[in-house]
């Protein structure tokens, strides 16, 4: 106040001073963007947190513009859907943007998750960000579960069943949980009403500002980078890291080409098959729901396959939904899991190494039993990955410990 | 605020107001999410929604089923025939729960062998106890696979018998769930209601 106060009747400074003593404007655009240092090393593998963005607003703009056609109620549902598609100009599109964007966003987020994988992204001093990050992967995960009820087809209303039923397991409230949750004694109108608020206004709603708090969280303690080496340890006499160069113009322009080639890979998929062979769009999803019969095989999203697979190989209700939130959940504790001296994967040893490359090598192979119908030879591939996905996590600490690194560069070179 | 004025702070008492300030308020915002919480729970119009429904059975044949949905879940009506009433004697170690011990998953009247009012028709929900998917029905004895006719869950595979009795070694953790009904005529069942007049 006292700074407005003083200048009063003294109009110098020009439009951007006015906003500049009323709202942080440039000072806050310099710490973000201009003079935010990160760097000067980044590979490829530093696109996807911007590419995860960009997906945000994809979902977020087709989403709203989905909402003031479809109709959130169990007689309506499934042909406003339909609606859209056929009758409302340009609706498939936009509805093909967005089903489309549901299965890119986890593509991006995964990539971004391995990306702090390689490079120990995840260690201390970063250990917040990565707890965010699982926030909104979790949120994100239950954005696109409640998405997915919506259109009301088969798929939607059977995948519902068996994922809410889910809870259903624990042992004592399970069952008034699930009746919470669905707001009725089946999952009906109630439930797709509800689901239609969370995907619309509370998950959205949660999802960005958690996202505000990821990037808030990142450039307070700084970007990582391939080699793992804390540049704000060698600063220049002006204060900016040696190793750092400006986010603005520097790494956007590097965004704007990765950005570029993410929308043709996208806008092929979009317009050429936005189905993806019944892995973006299931075929039973094309069904209206029937609360008569189950499809012969059900299975959900590619995106949730490795956990149901897992959720699967458990031959136990209870032990199925332990190990199918563990396998979700584990990835949480990383930071403190991971104990080799160095962070990134240039520097560390043969073990380490393999152990990510078997990792990866399961989950992929669990995502895709998660698609085939459990029978025996199945299910027991299933069990032989989900040992494997769990020993990554557990007998972190041992083997990273053990793990023979190499010596650390004190600069970027 | 001049040095004396320091001196003069109780933060004793600071404290305490603070403290008990935050959980009175914490208190009244807690009870404030009880109207949020509940109007969770199913509505005055779902419950009233969720009334019984009868089934006419007179033109039911012996071996036939019919799907009838209460309470938005669907309800099996299986009439069974006499050869299939006697196959549910045939492998009681190879069920989890032979002798419907679970006392949730059946009225207390369906707890007998053949889990059912009247041993013929069998009243179930046709809703695995794994994770809710439907059950199909597979009626037909193949001695090759030792197998004796019951119901196949698609999803994750568990078994149930003619009765409705899960097989041990499947996901399923109990046998179906018995809603409460009751023969309002010989060829009328109620489901959803077990006692007073129809």
């Amino acid at each position: 106040m006292a700074r407005i106060e003083a200048e009063v009747g003294k109009p110098q400074g020009g439009f951007m001073k006015w906003i500049d003593d009323r709202f942080p404007y440039t000072e806050t655009m310099k710490y973000h963007i201009t003079e935010y240092y990160a760097s000067k090393n980044f590979n490829f593998w530093y696109v996807f947190g911007v590419l995860a963005m960009v997906v945000l607003v994809i979902q977020l703009f087709t989403g709203i513009f989905l909402t003031m056609s479809y109709k959130p109620s169990a007689d309506e549902a499934f042909a406003s859907v339909e609606y859209i598609m056929r009758d409302v100009e340009w609706g498939w599109l936009i509805r093909y943007m967005h089903s489309t964007g549901a299965s890119f966003f986890f593509i991006v987020v995964y990539l971004h998750m391995f990306r702090a994988m390689l490079y120990g992204s995840y260690r201390k001093p970063r250990e917040l960000i990565w707890l965010i990050g699982m926030m909104i992967f979790f949120v994100l995960m239950a954005e696109a579960f409640a998405g997915y009820l919506l259109p009301w087809g088969q798929m939607s209303y059977w995948g519902a069943q068996v994922i809410i039923s889910l809870f259903g397991a624990i042992p004592g409230v399970g069952e008034a949980l699930v009746e919470i949750i669905r707001g009725d004694y089946s999952i009906s109108d109630i439930t797709l009403n509800r689901f239609f608020a969370l995907h619309v206004v509370a998950l959205p709603l949660a999802l960005i500002g958690l996202v505000f708090v990821h990037i808030v969280a990142l450039h307070e303690v700084g970007s990582l980078n391939p080699d793992g080496i804390e540049i704000k340890k060698h600063k220049g006499p002006d204060g900016i890291p040696l190793d750092g160069i400006a986010f603005h113009p520097y790494h956007t322009s590097k965004d704007m080409v990765a950005i570029i080639i993410f929308l043709i890979v996208f806008s092929f998929v979009l317009f050429f098959a936005p189905e993806m062979g019944g892995y973006f769009l299931e075929p039973a999803n094309f069904e209206p729901a029937n609360l008569k019969a189950t499809p012969e095989h059900i299975v959900p999203v590619w995106y949730f396959t490795p956990f149901y697979a897992i959720l699967r190989a458990v031959p136990d209700k209870l032990w199925g939904f332990i190990l199918f939130g563990g396998s979700v959940l584990l990835p949480v504790f990383l930071p403190w899991l991971d104990r080799a001296r160095v962070k990134s994967i240039r520097y560390r040893g043969w073990i380490y190494k393999s152990a990510l490359s078997i990792f990866v090598v399961s989950f992929f192979a669990l995502g895709w039993l998660g698609t085939q119908p459990a029978e025996a030879l199945y299910v027991l591939a299933a069990r032989i990955f989900s040992v494997i996905y769990f020993a990554f996590f557990l007998l972190m600490p041992y083997y990273t410990t053990i793990d023979k690194t190499k010596p650390v560069p004190d600069r970027v070179v | 605020m001049n040095e004396d004025d320091v001196d003069r702070i109780d933060r004793n008492r600071r404290h305490f107001l603070t403290v008990a300030t935050v959980a009175t308020g914490a208190v009244g915002a807690g009870l404030a999410m009880y109207p949020f919480l509940a109007s969770l729970k199913p509505s005055a119009r779902a419950q009233a929604l969720g009334a019984p429904v009868e089934v006419a059975i007179g033109s039911l044949q012996p071996g036939e089923m019919v799907r009838v949905l209460w309470r938005g879940k669907l309800v099996f009506v299986l009439r069974r025939t006499g050869e299939m009433l006697g196959r549910l004697a045939e492998n009681p170690d190879r069920l989890a729960d032979p002798d419907s011990l679970v006392t949730e998953q059946q009225p207390n009247y369906a707890a007998n062998a053949t889990r059912s009012v009247k041993a013929e028709y069998l009243v179930v929900e046709g809703s695995c106890t794994h994770l809710g998917c439907a059950p199909l029905e597979d009626f037909d004895l193949r001695p090759s696979e030792n197998w004796t006719g019951g119901f196949f869950c698609p999803c994750h595979g568990s078994k149930f018998d003619l009765a409705g009795r899960v097989y041990k070694r499947v996901p399923a953790p109990t046998n179906l769930r018995v809603p409460p009904h009751r023969f309002v005529r010989d060829d009328l069942i109620l489901i959803g209601q077990d006692t007073g007049a129809a």
